[in-house]
């Protein structure tokens, strides 16, 4: 059939009209001018911009544009506009690099993801840190994206290009050294050998100048290192091996957290606490305010600051045969510490040299060098002299100093109010201080230089003597900053930059350590990738001991108490204060006093009582204040709280406070520093006195007992476990039925998930003897997941959303539940014994929340987890109502956007949002959720085995908090997997499980917590 | 037809002819509203509006703006819900359960009593519906198809079951109340002229005629509705309580807890039934109909309601020491000694012992004592579910988690909202609806009329 219809577009083609036919012969209908503008060739002429030229300019921009948008290459860091090799979208990246402020050192594992650092945790193959880390730590990946942060140098207030800045300073510096100038670099303690060999060049270049680099640490150390000196001529510290010691005595030594090398102590404190070894150290705290380490003491004693040096003496005249008048657990400590020779360590947290000089010869004359402590392995993380700042600062106000060079502290804020570092500044002709964000020495620089991120920053660390490790970046920068280091360079006229110089140091230094590779690139990459290189330790050999006990003896004698004493902490969030702007550290509560964003005067409960002062706080209870006066410096209207555990006649206030957080610009508690005359850790010049006013304190816990319940807690003493009877220890719960007494676990209404039998089922060990509560799991937790930092009114009204947290109960003054004596259940012990014990969901079998959610948002998977389905909840709240273990968090707003979060959470701008993890979705408002047993590394870690072709082995796959936990107190693991740890630690006959009885049965286990005390003195 | 003993007290007081009621009980809805209702509706609607207001501020910013915490996710909200619901209980019991036992006293006061029911059952079903975090997506929890396949709703779910118990009850009650109004509508339909409201209430009238036939339908629906709506009386609370009864929160996990609800429902229903009537009887005049009687019989009700819900107390804390279970002994230990003892013995004083004074003749026929005495009963009320509800979430298993809940602005407003309205409508309700049944009043006048009485008096004496 043929097919030659024709159809008409309309009548008007049918008709075929001249019009028509004319309307149709053009593209467009209506009339067009281009005729008559190109037709019009003096017009074309006459304009200066041709269409031909238009192109041209917009090509030339477009092209110009993407230029200016590429860096010249570099050779440190791909910029992520072009994909690396490697670096493929959903897919993690790690970079193996240390943390090193002057108050840490961790070995560290950057991850990254589409080229942005997300976390940060320790690294499990460092021979130092053993994979510890803290909060600090690994919260610092959130100072990287601060809003606040310094995006260029600035020259007298006003930014500048690096040329210009670098330009500036060179000429400074020629004008100074020519002249025969003096220069001061005045940094955090270095333990760098590139930078130290960098500052030794450019003294060498200069023999005419007096150029001087000054290590200043704002938490102090000097003491031992004078003593260290004096004892052995090494100023340094020692290494230490606590694992090995079965006897520790600290004297006013938090050394879980603010002494010297904490990470490195409290990995090995671990190792030495487990009963199943048939061992466990024992450790005696004497101190004034309850410190972590005094939280897990199995003996501590309240005492004044001013009496550690008559305590460290009495232990040392007790081992001398002198035993009269020594108080019973100084005795006991004494008497344990002689049982133990060769096998036992003293620690003194007192800046006295004098005092410390003593805890030298106890440990020598307990044959503990060479066993548990290593003078010749030093230590470098502390190197602050006092004595050299205080020289600097005398320097400085007499005004011979030219140029100095600030780089990683913050002396202005930090230094005595006495030294007056301010006015001292002001006086050098020339200031540079190197910040990463404004700070009270910045304002008062005269040149600034934006500094980098350690993330951002190639550099190396030498933290103890055979132990070297670089520092690589795992981003480039973010802002146009640049580190001291490569500004040095460009200042003393070198060739290449900080990376070829570190280059060239390792070559000269560490390579020829080695023998087992041949090519120094190999070397360079081996140990780049692992991240630490241990070369020779017998590089130092320290003088044989010189015992000057007499003199100190004589000096500790003269030292004087008073009715009054305060104690200067660093807290375990914030430390020096050198990350206080960071507000995953400020929301981590205290671990003693669960206090958030503040610090406060705390004093012993019964005194606190007796001046009339609020014991208890948090909610809508507030803190009364105070007027005090320590050394001179007046601070008034601040927080008073009662802290069970505090030395009676003494008080403690946290260092590191006083600053701004974030983008905000309100000061968060109050600065301590000026107080610290002399850089002594206390001081007995105090006076205080109700102020009447009122403070709103945020704490996560408002109360401090376990109530006796203790199928909550449980805990026993080492005596009692030895003898083997679990009865007496971790009994079951039995229930009296009518068919005779029956196991709770076999009493049942529901059918069992049938998780048991077939694939994964995941589960978590909690071992509370290991715990001590620093809190890193919760920030590696928040990191993690996307938690969002809801403030102190928030924390307050208890809706912090910690999905891990850490459950403070103190020993009461009744525990037990048959008295009924409720009234002394709820008071803590004036000297409270301390249980931490880790909370987050349990991930019931029998879950009470997934059967109350009406839209099964909240389910069990066949793997064992409770799991949250962020899409369908609708948020009724029932689940968390009906949640025994009150693990689930519910959001109450809009973190993300509502307006009261604006300043505080980091994730309302673009800059903070690049920490959050790609993996976890953020949640919406008036969504449940709660610990997903990180679900999404679970995920990884099956699908990296799956690729692999293999099962997953015990031990892939770490959630956030059992890999931050510095102990090891945190053990993940399949229990269909026979010989996972997991299900080893969950039929240990320690392990227990959180109100067992009410029938959840879940699936996190704990571990008794025993104690190496005799079991009468409790 | 019913045969009433002559010796028993009269139901309608006065001279009352068919048209006397009819003009008695439509004065209100043919005439002017009085200054009084003015003021009324004037209050009731400002509360409702900052109401409204503390609503939509809770709901443009989140959950938050109400004082709940990590450890308290229900106070205010749950509270008012169960109150609402509770006082919804009196209208359906009246009408359908005393429909079955031929209480014909209950004629004088069921329609407000019904009215009250489903304007409490609104209120009531609001705070579900706001103490959602996500109340855009409030249809999940109806078990519609969806694209996802298997999701469902979880049929384990109390609040599940509420979903279904609630709107059950409340279709149902709506349907009673409104059947029952159909004569009622018909009648004003006939009497009003002007143009408007004759054509309303020829709307709501359904066309009803008023012969034996539509008289005979009308009794045989409302038995066969009583029949309905008398499980649904006992259900819906019993369900509500299973809330609290299936959880595992000390002081919320009690067996006792749906009589102990239901017994509790009536009480504070009737309570509130006293409280609404005793009112409108003055104002608008209906001292004839709703009689010292009533009032008399109502709280009796709430001698018994109250005494059974004394017993349930009592049970509790006998249990809580009996089961040897320490989280059970503390919670209640805690109940009475904690820190919210004040409102537990807020609640004994109001809802176990106050009551107790009815037993006296005098004060359960006067009709201030009354009145004073159902505002007790709603605020002791109020305070049990608050008691149930946050001191046992307050301080549960891990004291580590232990807190106490403070109230917001917006706690508060949005609870003085829901009262707010509450009286919007029911004052709606007293200007625009027949307040008593005046149909079915009639149909009792001839055997428990005061005037009919007398003359069968009369009668009887004279055979």
């Amino acid at each position: 059939m043929s097919n030659n219809k024709k159809y008409w577009k309309g009548v008007e083609e049918l008709n075929d009209s001249p019009a028509f036919k004319e309307v149709k012969s053009k593209e467009f209908n209506e009339y067009l001018p281009a005729e008559d503008f190109l037709g019009d060739e003096g017009l074309l002429e006459n304009s200066n911009t041709s269409r031909r030229d238009f192109l041209k300019y917009l090509g030339f921009g477009v092209t110009a544009a993407s230029l200016a948008a590429c860096e010249a290459p570099v050779n440190k860091v791909i910029p992520h506009v072009i994909k690396g090799d490697k670096t493929n979208p959903g897919v993690a990246n790690y970079f193996a690099t240390n943390y090193s402020d002057g108050f840490d050192y961790c070995d560290i594992v950057v991850k990254t993801r589409e080229g942005r650092p997300i976390k940060i945790e320790g690294n499990k193959k460092s021979p130092l840190t053993n994979g510890a880390i803290n909060s600090r730590v690994n919260s610092s990946v959130l100072s990287l994206y601060d809003e606040k942060r310094y995006r260029a140098p600035q020259i007298g207030g006003t930014p500048t290009s690096w040329s210009k800045f670098n330009g500036t300073v060179k000429k400074k510096l020629s004008d100074a050294l020519a002249n025969g100038g003096t220069v001061r670099i005045l940094t955090n303690s270095i333990t760098s050998p590139s930078t130290k060999k960098l500052v030794g060049e450019f003294v060498a270049a200069n023999p005419n100048a007096d150029i001087k680099h000054v290590s200043y640490d704002a938490v102090s150390a000097s003491g031992m290192l004078e003593a260290n000196k004096e004892s052995f001529g090494i100023a340094a510290l020692p290494t230490y091996d606590l694992s090995k010691a079965k006897s520790i005595v600290s004297i006013g030594a938090d050394f879980m957290n603010s002494f010297p090398s904490s990470l490195e102590l409290t990995s090995q404190y671990a190792k030495g606490r487990k009963p199943e070894n048939g061992w466990m150290s024992k450790h005696f705290q004497f101190e004034a305010s309850l410190s972590l380490s005094g939280s897990n003491a199995d003996v501590r004693m309240p005492m004044k600051p001013s009496e550690y040096g008559k305590t460290v003496a009495a232990i040392y005249n007790y081992l001398n045969g002198n035993t009269s008048g020594v108080a019973p657990k100084v005795e006991m400590a004494a008497k344990h510490l002689m049982a133990n020779k060769g096998e036992s360590i003293v620690l003194c947290g007192s800046n006295d040299k004098n005092i410390q000089n003593v805890v030298v010869a106890i440990n020598e004359m307990l044959g503990n060098y060479g066993s548990t402590i290593n003078i010749n392995n030093a230590s470098y993380q502390r190197q602050g002299m006092d004595a050299e700042v205080v020289n600097l600062v005398k320097e400085l106000k007499g005004g011979s100093v030219d140029v100095l060079i600030v780089d990683g502290v913050n002396p202005v804020y930090s230094m005595p109010a006495d030294v007056d570092f301010k006015g001292a500044m002001s006086k050098a002709k020339t200031s540079i201080v190197f910040a990463s964000r404004p700070n009270e020495t910045s304002a008062e620089a005269k040149m600034v230089g934006a500094a980098n991120h350690y993330l951002e920053s190639w550099n190396d660390a030498n933290p103890v003597a055979n132990h070297f490790s670089i520092t690589q970046p795992s981003i480039s920068p973010l802002f146009d900053t640049m580190q001291l280091q490569d500004c040095m360079i460009s200042w003393m006229g070198m060739d290449g930059n900080y990376y070829d110089y570190i280059k060239a140091t390792w070559s000269a230094v560490t390579f020829p350590m080695q023998s087992k590779t041949l090519l120094f690139e190999d070397f360079w990459n081996t140990t780049l990738e692992a991240g630490y290189f241990i070369g020779k330790s017998a590089e130092m050999v320290a003088a044989s001991f010189t015992n000057n006990t007499s003199t100190a003896l004589s000096a500790i004698s003269k030292i004087k108490s008073s009715a009054l004493e305060i104690e200067f902490y660093s807290k375990v969030g914030i430390g020096d204060g050198n990350q206080s702007h960071n507000p995953w550290l400020q929301e981590l509560p205290d671990p003693i006093s669960k206090i958030t964003w503040d610090n406060y005067i705390a004093m012993n409960p019964a005194e606190a009582k007796e001046q009339g002062f609020a014991i208890e706080y948090g909610e809508q209870k507030d803190a009364d204040t105070v007027n005090i006066s320590i050394n001179g410096v007046n601070f008034e209207n601040v927080p008073v709280i009662a802290q069970p555990g505090q030395a009676p006649g003494t008080l403690s206030v946290a260092l590191g406070y006083g600053q701004t957080i974030g983008k905000s610009d309100e000061v968060i508690g109050f600065n301590v520093y000026p107080a610290l005359k002399g850089m002594v850790t206390y001081s007995t010049d105090v006076s205080m006195e109700a102020a009447g006013g009122n403070y709103q304190i945020a704490t996560t816990q408002t109360h401090q007992t376990v109530m006796g319940r203790t199928s909550v807690v449980r805990e026993t003493t080492l005596d009692v476990f030895k003898k083997g009877d679990k009865d007496a220890y971790n009994p079951a719960h039995i229930l009296a039925t009518h068919e005779g007494p029956m196991n709770v676990n076999d009493v049942d209404l529901w059918a069992a998930h049938p998780v048991a039998t077939a694939g994964h089922h995941w589960g978590m060990s909690i071992d509370l003897n290991s715990c001590i509560g620093c809190g890193s799991c919760v920030t590696s937790c928040n990191s993690e997941n996307n938690v969002p930092v809801v403030g102190k009114d928030e924390v307050r009204r208890s809706r912090e959303m910690h999905w891990m947290r850490i459950d403070r109960y103190f020993s009461a003054n009744a525990e037990s539940v048959e008295e009924r004596n409720y009234g002394e259940m709820e008071s803590p012990e004036d000297n409270p014994q301390v249980v931490h014990q880790p909370m987050m969901c349990q991930h019931c079998n029998h879950a009470p929340c997934e059967t109350v959610c009406p839209v099964a948002a909240t389910t069990h998977s066949n793997e064992g987890l409770n799991q949250m389905t962020y899409n369908r909840c609708i948020g009724t709240r029932y689940c968390a109502n009906n949640c025994p273990y009150k693990v689930r968090r519910f959001n109450w707003f809009n973190y993300m956007g509502y307006d009261k979060f604006a300043d505080l959470n980091p994730s309302q701008d673009d800059l903070g949002r690049m920490v959050l993890n790609p993996d976890v979705t953020v949640r919406a408002r008036g969504v449940m959720e709660k610990c997903s047993l990180c679900v999404q590394r679970i995920q990884t870690g099956k699908l990296d085995a799956k690729k692999e072709s293999r099962p997953v082995m015990d031990g892939d796959i770490e959630t956030a908090c059992s890999s931050a936990c510095p102990t090891n107190a945190i053990t993940f693991g399949d229990y269909n997997d026979k010989s996972s740890r997991v299900l080893a630690a969950s039929q240990n006959s320690r392990a227990y499980r959180v109100i067992e009885e009410v029938g959840t049965q879940s699936n996190i286990y704990y571990q008794t917590k025993v104690r190496n005390v005799e079991s009468n003195i409790a | 037809m019913h045969q009433e003993a002559a010796i028993r007290e009269p139901l309608i007081l006065g001279e009352k002819t068919y048209g006397k009621i009819t003009d008695d009980v439509l004065d209100s809805v043919v005439g002017k509203a009085g200054r009084s209702w003015w003021i009324a509706f004037g209050i009731a609607a400002v509360m409702a509006a900052w109401g409204i207001g503390c609503i939509l501020y809770l709901l443009g910013t989140g959950i938050g703006t109400w004082g709940l915490n990590k450890t308290v996710g229900w106070a205010w909200d749950i509270t008012n819900f169960v109150w609402w619901v509770g006082i919804g209980h009196a209208g359906t019991l009246i009408s359908a359960v005393l429909l079955l036992f031929r209480q014909k006293w209950r004629m004088a006061i069921n329609r407000s009593a019904e009215a009250m029911t489903i304007f409490a059952v609104m209120m009531a079903a609001v705070w579900p519906g706001i103490h959602m975090g996500r109340i855009w997506l409030a249809y999940f929890v109806f078990p519609l198809p969806n694209q996802f396949g298997s999701l469902w709703v979880n049929f384990n779910s109390p609040l599940l079951w509420d979903v279904f118990a609630i709107s059950t009850y409340f279709s149902v009650s709506l349907v009673f109340w409104y059947i029952g109004l159909i004569p009622d509508f018909a009648t004003i339909r006939d009497k009003v002229t002007q143009v408007v409201p004759k054509k309303v209430y020829s709307l709501l009238a359904f066309g009803w005629t008023g012969n034996a036939k539509a008289w005979n339908r009308f009794e045989e629906i409302s038995l066969v509705l009583a029949g309905l709506a008398t499980p649904l009386v006992f259900s819906v609370h019993s369900i509500v309580s299973m809330d609290f009864a299936t959880s595992v929160i000390p002081g919320w996990h009690t067996t006792i807890f749906p009589p102990y609800f239901v017994s509790g429902a009536v009480f504070s229903g009737f309570a509130m039934v006293l409280t609404l009537l005793i009112i409108m009887r003055k104002v608008m005049h209906l001292e004839d109909y709703i009689t010292i009687k009533h009032i008399e019989y109502m709280n009796i009700v709430i001698i018994v309601t109250g005494s059974i819900v004394g017993v349930a107390y009592l049970t509790e804390l006998f249990i809580s020491w009996y089961s040897g279970v320490e989280y059970e002994a503390y919670a209640f230990i805690n109940r009475a000694t904690g820190d919210y003892w004040w409102s537990y013995w807020a609640m004994m004083t109001c809802n176990v012992v106050s009551p107790q004074v009815f037993w006296f003749k005098k004060l359960r026929t006067s009709i201030g004592f009354t009145f004073f005495m159902s505002i007790i009963v709603n605020i002791g009320m109020w305070f049990e579910r608050f008691v149930i509800i946050v001191t046992s979430l307050h301080r549960d298993y891990l004291p580590s988690s232990w807190t106490m809940f403070h109230p917001t602005f917006v706690d508060i407003g949005c609870f003085i909202g829901t009262i707010g309205i509450f009286f919007v409508l029911f004052l709606l309700f007293a200007r625009f609806f027949p307040v008593l049944p005046l149909n079915e009043l009639k149909t009792i006048l001839k055997s428990s009329g005061e005037q009919y009485k007398k003359v069968g008096t009369t009668t009887a004496e004279e055979h």
